[in-house]
């Protein structure tokens, strides 16, 4: 390998109060296509150390399809999948809440090739968050998987269940707490 | 190999940027974060194959007039016509190629087309002030736009913003993932500037475009560099890593 100086990264900043304009997409909460025989509505909402819910927030996930595919060239097995998976989603909060229309992914291998739970990567960017935060949505109705997970077991016991997503009348709900009593698990990542 | 060992073994994580680079959520100049900022300690996330791949977006995404935010209208903005361009690189001065770069601003008097934006300054008929595009082979991007105006917020007392425009990029991995604001050099509006200064002094000037004399367009558009550097990746002990094929 050639020996090379690294640039330090640019910093983050504020998405502001009128990313909107620029983040709102008409098909991004569509990681599947609106149709798709196993879709499920993902909605929740973003509430502040007050309990309050955040209208200007912007919620994004990143996921594989049922099959643990990733629509990425970095996956040996991207070229099955089907078109129309995107296996991202992005939706803002105007109306108190997100709402992702996906699939409960497959499972994938961590790097050592133990087996995670169903999960989905998500990003939460806001006014007065000047770096968006990280969190997982794991899906409460898999609780065999999820007592397996890797990265699940590192989460102290008492705090698991911030992120895990709850059967709702359309799919799952899964809230982001950013402060407060019940803040949900964030991650470095 | 296996599919599954294939998968485990490729691809090298992102290297994590060090102390200094961001902002803390916790900023208490910037007075929104106060109840916005999580309290407790993230833990750490070791990036599996989910965490290294990410969103491939873009083709059909672009229309044909989303890099040059002049000509989105019948008639043109009003305001000083400015040529933004650079490069988006990783840690290691490689290329970003083939991703979305997307932008978002106020117009020349500083007012953005929200509805939430009420601030007494006129809008602008020929100008939205949103923009989109991908990166070339090499990592470059530009967008014609016009120089957005310094804004007022509620932060404090007579609290303005430097002027500034909403990058957010995607780069190759979810890991990758960033939304900054770039700004003008030498802008009076600094100091007082709260978003600004939760940067860490030694990495401001990062966000700070360059004047680009040789960009600069006679008789047309002053040019402004801003190249932007997503993570690097950790180093690999065998060459794998050429997906372009
Ligand atoms: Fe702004």
């Amino acid at each position: 390998m050639t020996t090379s100086s690294t640039l330090p990264s640019t910093p983050s900043q504020t998405v502001g109060p009128y990313l909107h304009i620029g983040l709102t997409w008409q098909d991004g909460p569509f990681v599947v296509p609106e149709g798709t025989p196993s879709s499920v509505w993902l909605r929740g909402r973003v509430l502040d150390g007050a309990g309050e819910p955040i209208t200007d927030a912007l919620v994004e996930t990143w996921q594989c399809d049922e099959h643990g595919r990733f629509a990425h060239p970095e996956d040996p097995r991207s070229a099955e999948i089907d078109s129309g998976f995107r296996g991202f989603g992005r939706s803002d909060t105007r109306s108190g809440e997100y709402g992702i229309l996906t699939v409960v992914p497959g499972r994938v291998p961590d790097r050592t090739g133990v087996p995670q739970a169903p999960h989905v990567d998500v990003s939460v960017f806001a006014r007065g968050m000047l770096h968006r935060v990280v969190t997982r949505v794991y899906f409460a109705d898999r609780p065999e998987a999820n007592a397996a997970d890797p990265v699940l077991s590192t989460v102290p016991r008492d705090r698991r269940q911030t992120l895990l997503a709850r059967p709702s009348a359309d799919g799952y709900t899964f809230d982001v707490h950013v402060q407060g009593e019940y803040e949900t698990v964030f991650f470095d990542v | 190999m296996s599919a599954r060992e294939q998968r485990t073994r490729a691809s090298p994580p992102y290297r994590p940027d060090p102390d200094g680079t961001h902002p803390p959520l916790d900023s208490p100049g910037y007075r929104s974060t106060a109840l916005r900022h999580p309290v407790r300690r993230p833990l750490t996330l070791p990036q599996s194959v989910t965490e290294i791949t990410g969103p491939v977006l873009g083709e059909g995404r672009i229309g044909e007039r989303d890099n040059d935010l002049t000509v989105q209208h019948p008639g043109e903005p009003i305001g000083q016509r400015i040529v933004v361009h650079g490069r988006v690189l990783d840690g290691d001065g490689r290329a970003v190629p083939n991703s979305l770069v997307e932008i978002w601003q106020a117009n020349a008097g500083g007012r953005y087309r929200h509805d939430a934006d009420v601030w007494p300054c006129p809008l602008d008929p020929n100008f939205d002030g949103v923009g989109r595009t991908l990166t070339d082979e090499h990592g470059r991007y530009e967008f014609t736009t016009i120089k957005p105006g310094a804004y007022p917020w509620k932060n404090h007392h007579n609290a303005w913003r430097p002027a500034h425009i909403h990058f957010s990029l995607f780069g190759r991995s979810f890991t990758q993932r960033l939304v900054t604001q770039m700004y003008f050099p030498d802008d009076p509006l600094f100091d007082q500037d709260p978003i600004f200064n939760s940067v860490p002094e030694a990495a401001r000037s990062r966000l700070v475009s360059r004047f680009d004399m040789n960009r600069t367009t006679d008789h047309w558009a002053l040019g402004f560099e801003f190249d932007i550097v997503l993570r690097g990746r950790e180093a690999t002990p065998f060459e794998d890593d050429d997906h372009d094929h």
